[in-house]
């Protein structure tokens, strides 16, 4: 710990610290080329420190208040063997999934953390694919996420604990889904570093379902960093369902990257939590790409979303089509910044973006920024923003049909968020889904229930891991 | 069943029905014509609960109950429909769903048990094929995308549902062809008993070719100014308004 820290924030301070006196433990082993992306991730950190106001995509959430606090570090993994089917024990018809799951930024295993299926399909523990798939894990990781863009990329690589890995070879497709449940459970106020990765190779298809629950309410801070690297011709579906407890602060940052010919659709689905910011940066470094990039957040109480989508026409010929849409209710506020960079060789793109809103109170706060940066001529570009309220004459139909105001108000909130919901191309995960937004918005929805799985399920969570006791 | 007396009501200080007096009694089938401006609309407005009009003087009672204290939803759980001119489109409230919670709340209102999934099917698919509704339009949302003649047939079969006792139809027959136009007629009439009543809002004579009135009201500069049997609406298409000038 001789090392120099100039950065000004005591958190920021404390951070690099902690990586120095820890950093055995951090490095546990890792090989050389890891090891020396976490000793320059932490460099770049005490340059650029945790991004805050005046910078520009920071102006609306602080992260201050939240780190301010003592947060533990899990610098080793829980060496007890996890079953996640004791944890999820899906009984819901018609939608099965490849179960995966991460406790406290942990990948959870029972025998082998990290599995090749039959079809060459290879799926586990990031940090052991570390070890035993250097050449994939070199050739991508870190290479998608941008270091420079704000300090909390280059801190995850820094800390990251572990994480999913899925490698998807040349012409497979997938055909279950794979649902990935990150939970948090401790005694202790814990700080975490999840990192996934996930390639897919030529011609390949997946869908991959992501979800972030809280078993409890306890103070968490999470820093998430995913990158999906998509070949030529491959097709992924990513759904992200954040059902977070009030004390949960989380920042996830994905990275998308895709070549010639690639389809991408993501749904990011916020329900619940204190501070949920999601950064979306879509890359599309092909022609003739793809892209549906939606969102949907339905936010009450005190919380808190900032959506932050970057989408980036790299490469001529390539269509995205962004679409957020949010119900704010109470004192919640809800950030959204859309930015479409169109390249100076990018014609013909088509490159489309909405955020619509539903202010419920006066105290609701939305803050939206659509923006174009473009800088081709022979392109289809548009962007747009409302907050608005319920729409009366709707209103007024249902009333005149029998159907009280609090009722016909809940079926037109619902309908608004169906919209998004629509979207979801596998039936069976949208009605549940559906399901989940209807509970919601009855207030219905806690994080007690924990996955989409589950939501008509009322068995308890029979769950407990005490990570003090290890 | 409905009582209209000496009714006054303004729009943004605007004086629309000036005087309008109506009865309408179990049973009875009543056309309302006249020409634009003269407060058709505002009078069906006014009987569904819409906002924005302020009764002045005069009174309504419905069922002895005066109507202006109850809510939209109380009216329609009363009994009171609304056809609308330009029903709402509503892009994600699925029709069964929207018919479901309508009928819930109503049988709840009149303290029935709810309908099972399978009674309200059952019950759904009888009304469809009363009034001739595609079968696939209720498992879309709510007049979305719907033709003209869709969602006016819509509205005729979400009264077939609803089973009122007064039925309010605002201009139905604009915009439909001579097809649609008898579906809409056709369901209105099997609709038709002892114990219900239809206001029927028209402009023109048209639709009272299907629909047969007991009565024909002429509105007129916001008050009825001329009543008859059917042979009015005749008279009516034959002289144009202007003959009541005179």
């Amino acid at each position: 710990m001789d090392k120099e820290v100039t950065t000004q924030h005591k958190t920021d301070t404390e951070l690099i610290e902690r990586f120095y006196q820890n950093e055995e433990q951090i490095l546990n082993g890792d090989p050389d080329y890891i090891a020396k992306m976490r000793r320059d991730a932490i460099e770049s950190f005490e340059k650029a420190g945790i991004p805050r106001h005046p910078m520009e995509s920071w102006r609306n959430t602080d992260l201050d208040p939240a780190l301010d606090l003592d947060y533990k570090h899990e610098l080793k993994r829980d060496q007890r063997k996890i079953n996640i089917h004791d944890i999820f024990q899906c009984q819901v018809h018609n939608f099965e999934t490849y179960l995966v799951s991460q406790l406290n930024g942990y990948y959870a295993f029972t025998d082998s953390p990290i599995r090749k299926l039959e079809n060459g399909v290879i799926i586990g523990s990031l940090r052991e694919a570390f070890h035993q798939y250097p050449d994939i894990v070199k050739k991508h990781l870190n290479q998608y996420a941008k270091t420079d863009s704000n300090g909390l990329i280059p801190l995850n690589m820094a800390f990251a604990q572990d994480g999913l890995f899925i490698y998807v070879p040349e012409n497979v497709h997938v055909e279950l889904p794979i649902q990935m449940v990150n939970l948090t459970k401790s005694v202790e106020k814990l700080m975490m570093f999840p990192r996934n990765l996930v390639v897919m190779e030529e011609s390949s298809k997946m869908t991959l379902v992501h979800c972030d629950d809280s078993i409890e309410q306890k103070e968490s801070f999470t820093n998430a960093v995913s990158e999906i690297f998509m070949a030529q011709n491959s097709e992924m579906d990513y759904y992200k369902l954040q059902n977070k407890d009030d004390k949960a602060v989380m920042v996830n940052s994905t990275y998308f990257h895709q070549e010639d010919n690639s389809k991408l659709s993501t749904n990011t689905i916020s329900l619940n939590g204190g501070i949920l910011r999601n950064d979306i940066d879509v890359t599309l470094n092909g022609q003739n790409c793809h892209a549906d990039i939606l969102g949907l957040y339905l936010m009450d109480r005190k919380q808190h979303v900032d959506n932050q989508v970057y989408v980036d026409h790299a490469q001529p010929n390539s269509y995205s089509n962004e679409l957020f849409k949010g119900i704010i209710d109470d004192e919640a506020k809800a950030v959204f910044n859309g930015h479409i960079m169109v390249r100076k060789d990018s014609q013909q793109t088509n490159a489309f973006q909405s955020n619509q809103n539903i202010q419920l109170t006066e105290q609701a706060r939305v803050i939206a920024k659509p923006f174009l940066e473009i800088y081709a001529d022979d392109v289809k570009c548009s962007h747009g923003a409302t907050v608005g309220q319920i729409d009366s004459e709707a209103m007024f139909y249902l009333r005149s049909r029998g159907i009280c105001q609090h009722n016909a108000r809940m079926l037109m909130m619902y309908a608004f968020a169906a919209q998004v919901v629509n979207y979801i191309q596998i039936d069976a995960l949208k009605e549940r889904i559906d399901n989940m937004v209807a509970k919601r918005l009855k207030g219905e929805l806690s994080i007690c229930d924990q996955c989409v799985l589950h939501c008509k399920d009322d068995r308890e969570i029979t769950f407990d891991v005490d990570m003090s006791n290890i | 069943m409905l009582k209209i007396k000496d009714l006054v009501v303004t729009v943004e200080g605007k004086t629309i029905l000036n005087g309008l007096n109506l009865e309408v009694k179990p049973g009875e089938v009543h056309a309302i014509m006249g020409p634009n401006g003269s407060g058709k609309s505002t009078l069906a407005n006014i009987i569904s609960g819409k906002e924005g009009y302020e009764v002045v003087s005069g009174t309504i009672t419905y069922q002895d109950k005066d109507l202006m204290e109850m809510d939209v939803e109380e009216r329609a759980r009363e009994g009171i429909f609304m056809g609308f001119q330009y029903p709402v489109e509503i892009p994600g409230v699925s029709m069964n769903n929207f018919m479901r919670t309508a009928i819930d709340e109503i049988r709840k209102y009149k303290g029935q048990e709810p309908f099972t999934a399978a009674q309200f099917l059952k019950f759904m698919k009888d009304k469809k094929e009363l009034v001739g509704l595609h079968d696939s339009l209720t498992g879309r949302s709510v007049n979305e995308g719907f033709s003209g003649g869709e969602k006016k047939k819509n509205e005729i079969f979400q009264m077939a549902m609803l089973e009122p006792k007064l039925s309010i139809l605002d201009e139905t027959d604009s915009g439909l062809d001579i097809d649609a136009l008898k579906i809409v007629a056709n369901g209105v009439n099997k609709l038709k008993s002892e114990d219900n009543a239809t206001v029927v809002i028209t402009h023109y004579q048209r639709l009272l070719d299907y629909i047969i009135p007991d009565y024909v009201h002429v509105l007129y500069d916001g008050k009825i100014v001329k009543s008859g049997d059917k042979n009015l609406a005749y008279e009516l298409e034959e002289k144009g308004y202007e003959w009541l000038n005179k």
